[in-house]
């Protein structure tokens, strides 16, 4: 399964809607990497209303592509995270501390702009 | 509903589908949207865990039924190679696999109850449990 990574003017939107499996997972992060490396976007925004679960390892990999982008010079935003995921993700010492978060969608393409200066 | 079933960890993808089922268990039986997610999470763990290190195993989840209380056990079992430090498994951040380490101890902060039977080169069996509030 491939999760669509769709380019809106110098940004990148993604909407997770499924389970994501740990294949899946990794397969986003390629693909997410080689889309920014490719179109040059300078703020990404990943949108989790619809994710129901986040566990240790699905953290991991999100936590590590919002690092890589970093790497490369984007910025990566996490937005709608919901309470129940909030709360689970604390339970299991998950902070994702050095991720920039926001409400949603709309929250998170204004955060990206604060950050980038734009 | 029936109060016993099993799902067999053989491939990456059944980690989904445990967790699937877990969920739909847990809110069959009265848990909530927070509850039905951290059981939901904890199975995962669990049965990445199973996937990671012993290559198969099953996830059995029992609906126990109190005087007055509901609740689900959930139990973790492989004949997979055993945890022979089961203290150091149990410490925040301690990985083998190069993951997070939150895995057995956000599993045990996740659940009401917890307990863990390893035997080296026999395998682990991980028994916790969960009530409706």
């Amino acid at each position: 399964m491939r999760i669509p990574i769709l380019k809106l003017h110098n940004y990148l939107l993604v909407s997770i809607q499924i389970d994501l499996d740990d294949q899946t997972a990794i397969q986003f992060q390629e693909d997410l990497l080689s889309k920014i490396h490719k179109s040059g976007s300078s703020g990404v925004v990943i949108d989790l209303t619809s994710v129901d679960i986040i566990d240790s390892f699905i953290a991991k990999v999100l936590g590590d592509v919002v690092s890589m982008s970093n790497l490369m010079g984007t910025k990566v935003v996490l937005t709608g995270i919901q309470p129940a995921v909030a709360m689970t993700l604390i339970d299991l010492g998950i902070h994702l501390q050095n991720v920039p978060t926001a409400l949603d969608l709309e929250q998170g393409l204004i955060k990206l702009r604060q950050e980038l200066e734009e | 509903m029936e109060h016993q079933s099993k799902v067999k960890i053989k491939k990456e993808w059944d980690i989904v589908g445990a967790r699937q089922m877990g969920r739909e268990r847990a809110k069959a039986i009265g848990f909530g949207t927070v509850d039905q997610a951290r059981i939901a999470t904890a199975i995962s763990e669990l049965a990445r865990n199973i996937f990671l290190y012993a290559h198969k195993g099953e996830i059995t989840f029992n609906v126990m039924e109190g005087m007055n209380k509901k609740g689900l056990q959930i139990i973790a079992s492989d004949e997979g190679p055993g945890i022979s430090d089961i203290s150091k498994v149990m410490e925040d951040g301690y990985s083998t696999s190069g993951g997070l380490g939150a895995g057995l101890p956000g599993v045990k902060r996740l659940m009401d109850q917890f307990d863990i039977v390893s035997e080296k080169d026999k395998g682990t069996v991980i028994t916790t449990l969960k009530w409706v509030r």
